[in-house]
């Protein structure tokens, strides 16, 4: 069983609400990320959604989007993630990464060379927001090899033929896009989520995590209600966009960015 | 990468998935895709309704102004001295450009779809400028993306966008040029996904763009190959285009890809040189590798990253191209080549000055090529550019080259 399919059995079990935050690896900096990875957990996160940084992240929004020119300048890459996960795992050999990013720098890298680096560094799945599963068809079974899952986006425009399509390729968990538009988006209609969620429910037995516009305890709660877990993205990374860069924050800085994790656990802790 | 189909399909591509050869394909995200879908749909129905082809031929002829007249350049073809050169003059084209073939094109399809809003990126503004023509013809709202780099070197196109009707919304993002307003395009699509019309400038973008965008520019070689055999008695020898996404060219090339005897030659942006790093020239000098939706040439670097991409001319300042000039450079019917951004700007006052024809810096490259090409060839064999449009809009980047200002 794979560490995600562990931790979403053991969360179920208790009937505790995943609690999945997304950030930039190398934003500001690499060795700050790492931190940032270690107090998320510490903060209540049961899995991590690390973002590996592309030039041309066309289904962002600006706010992390500038997360990512700033992980670029500093010059974090694909490979430079591989080992910021690896070194993750010195200390944490139990809660789940999930690599998101865009499709570009694992052709670069080559498909077979990014599944067995990504499995030798410790990654449990993969998200890559532009390759459908339709274009999945030599990645897939090469992550699948590795132990590692691949993970797929259902978004509300997806129609109820390509969710079959969408379940019968995706593993470790589902994400469902909660709106129509890219990341950090404002509007979050809960009764067109609650429709879409239970006619998933009757095609996967997968974890379904609700994720884009979850920015507070509020949200968290009314998503998390909803589904197994949610997503936090652009909400952290408004936070990680005021800490200095160069490694030099303190404990107390690293906090309150986290804190909206920690609100976030506290809320659908209640459910 | 799927398997090259080259056998089964020849030339005819897409498959039905969109891939040419281990290209092309649909990238993109889950919010886009039921997007590009219906877009498929609608199109493979509409490419089979004569009606909506004799409305599309109707409008290229009474507004547009086809067809464009197939011109033989006497004083630069004895300049080049060699092969005859003829000029294809899509810049006679309404809006200035072979732009606005694709335009009517897709503007039919949006209002077929009930689609109420247009956007569109663009570079040089050529493509922008046909976006807000035709929505300013059909009423439509029109929001037009455009590098904030761009919006400055190409100031008339951006005011032109402007008394048309259209939004033009600057693009910081990146290196502020074409590809980034191709990404703040696609975002705005998934966003307002239910009431826009996203019109792809080129032969770029998830399936079917890079089919339909072709199949709308396959007028220029259509014309062309008729004009050639009632002016020349027979079909050129060689046939030049200039390549940034690809659209003027593959218009050109595609009906005739199965003539062997023609020759053909796709243009890259070679800027300071492909040997400096500082061009756009993805089919001399990228790899293979997907952005905007398709598997293409591009110019990334060894960590995936997409370069900044650096060309005279901004229609040709993109790092990627479209997929199907990728598959035609693997299966070696097109010869890819280059031109400097100072082969180009000495090819613009060649034409200028010996034909009175001011052409557009991108077309400028397909000029600099044929001349070097036409001087290797035989008096009775003959060459055809595509003039892909007019120079209007560069003669403010041209004087400031030359230390001038208007």
């Amino acid at each position: 069983m794979s560490r995600i399919s562990e931790v979403s059995a053991v969360a179920a079990q208790q009937g505790r609400k995943l609690l999945i935050p997304y950030l930039v690896a190398g934003d500001p900096d690499l060795p700050t990320t790492l931190k940032l990875l270690h107090k998320l957990v510490a903060d209540g996160a049961d899995m991590i959604e690390l973002g590996v940084p592309f030039s041309d992240p066309s289904s962002d929004g600006p706010v992390i989007q500038r997360g990512v020119e700033r992980a670029i300048a500093g010059g974090t890459n694909l490979a430079k993630v591989l080992d910021l996960v690896a070194e993750f795992r010195l200390q944490n050999d139990s809660t789940p990464i999930v690599l998101m990013g865009y499709l570009n720098p694992v052709e670069i890298m080559g498909y077979e060379a990014f599944a067995s680096r990504a499995s030798d560094a410790g990654v449990d799945g993969v998200l890559i927001v532009d390759m459908p599963p339709s274009e999945s068809s030599v990645l897939t079974p090469l992550l699948k090899g590795k132990h590692i899952d691949t993970i797929f986006l259902v978004a509300p425009t997806t129609t109820e033929s390509r969710c079959a399509q969408i379940v019968a390729n995706c593993s470790g968990y589902l994400y469902y896009v909660s709106l129509k538009g890219v990341t950090g988006a404002a509007l979050l209609d809960t009764e067109s989520v609650r429709l879409s969620i239970e006619k998933l429910r009757t095609m996967t037995d997968l974890p379904i995590v609700i994720g884009f516009g979850i920015k507070d305890a509020a949200s968290a709660r009314a998503m998390g209600a909803l589904s197994e877990g949610v997503i936090i993205g652009s909400a952290l990374v408004e936070r990680i966009e005021k800490l200095p860069s160069d490694d030099t924050a303190s404990a107390q800085q690293l906090a309150q960015v986290t804190e909206v994790i920690k609100t976030a656990r506290e809320a659908l802790d209640t459910l | 990468m799927p398997d090259m189909q080259q056998d089964s399909i020849g030339f005819a591509g897409p498959d039905s998935l969109g891939h040419f050869g281990p290209y092309g394909g649909t990238f993109v995200g889950e919010t886009l895709i039921a997007a590009v879908e219906e877009l498929s749909r609608v199109y493979e129905e509409v490419s089979k309704d004569p009606e909506f082809w004799a409305e599309y031929d109707h409008d290229l002829k009474y507004y547009v102004g086809r067809p464009s007249p197939l011109y033989l350049a006497e004083r630069l073809t004895a300049e080049a001295g060699g092969a005859k050169i003829y000029l294809k003059r899509e810049d006679l084209n309404h809006t200035g450009a072979h732009k606005v073939n694709n335009t009517i094109g897709q503007a039919l399809l949006a209002k077929r779809m009930g689609k109420t809003r247009i956007i569109a990126e663009t570079g040089a503004g050529q493509h922008g400028v046909a976006s807000a023509t035709v929505a300013a013809r059909l009423g439509l709202e029109c929001f037009v993306y455009m590098g904030a780099e761009d919006i400055q070197r190409q100031a008339p196109n951006v005011y032109r966008m402007k008394l048309l009707g259209a939004t033009v919304v600057s693009v910081d993002s990146g290196s502020r040029t074409l590809k980034d307003a191709m990404n703040e395009a696609l975002r705005d699509w998934a966003t307002n996904v239910d009431s826009t019309y996203y019109i792809i400038g080129t032969v770029a973008g998830p399936h079917p763009y890079p089919q339909i965008v072709r199949d709308f520019q396959c007028i220029i070689g259509r014309e062309t190959r008729e004009q050639s055999l009632a002016q020349l008695g027979q079909l050129p020898d060689a046939l030049v285009a200039c390549v940034g996404g690809g659209s003027n060219a593959i218009g050109m090339f595609h009906p005739f890809l199965n003539d062997s005897s023609v020759a053909m030659y796709g243009v890259e942006a070679g800027g300071d040189g492909v040997e400096t790093g500082r061009h756009a020239a993805p089919l001399s000098a990228g790899v293979p590798g997907v952005l905007h939706g398709n598997r293409t040439y591009l110019m990334t670097d060894s960590g995936g990253q997409i370069m900044e991409t650096h060309s005279v001319s901004a229609g040709l300042d993109y790092p990627g191209v479209g997929p199907e000039h990728a598959w035609l450079k693997d299966l070696k019917r097109v010869n890819y080549v280059n031109a400097t951004d100072t082969e180009a700007m000495k090819a613009f006052h060649q034409l200028t000055r010996l034909e009175g024809i001011i052409p557009a810096l991108e077309s400028a490259h397909a000029v600099a090529y044929a001349m070097r090409l036409a001087a290797t060839m035989a008096p009775e064999q003959s060459v055809v550019i595509n003039l892909s449009g007019r120079g209007d809009k560069d003669i403010q980047t041209v004087a400031k080259l030359e230390g001038l200002t208007l």
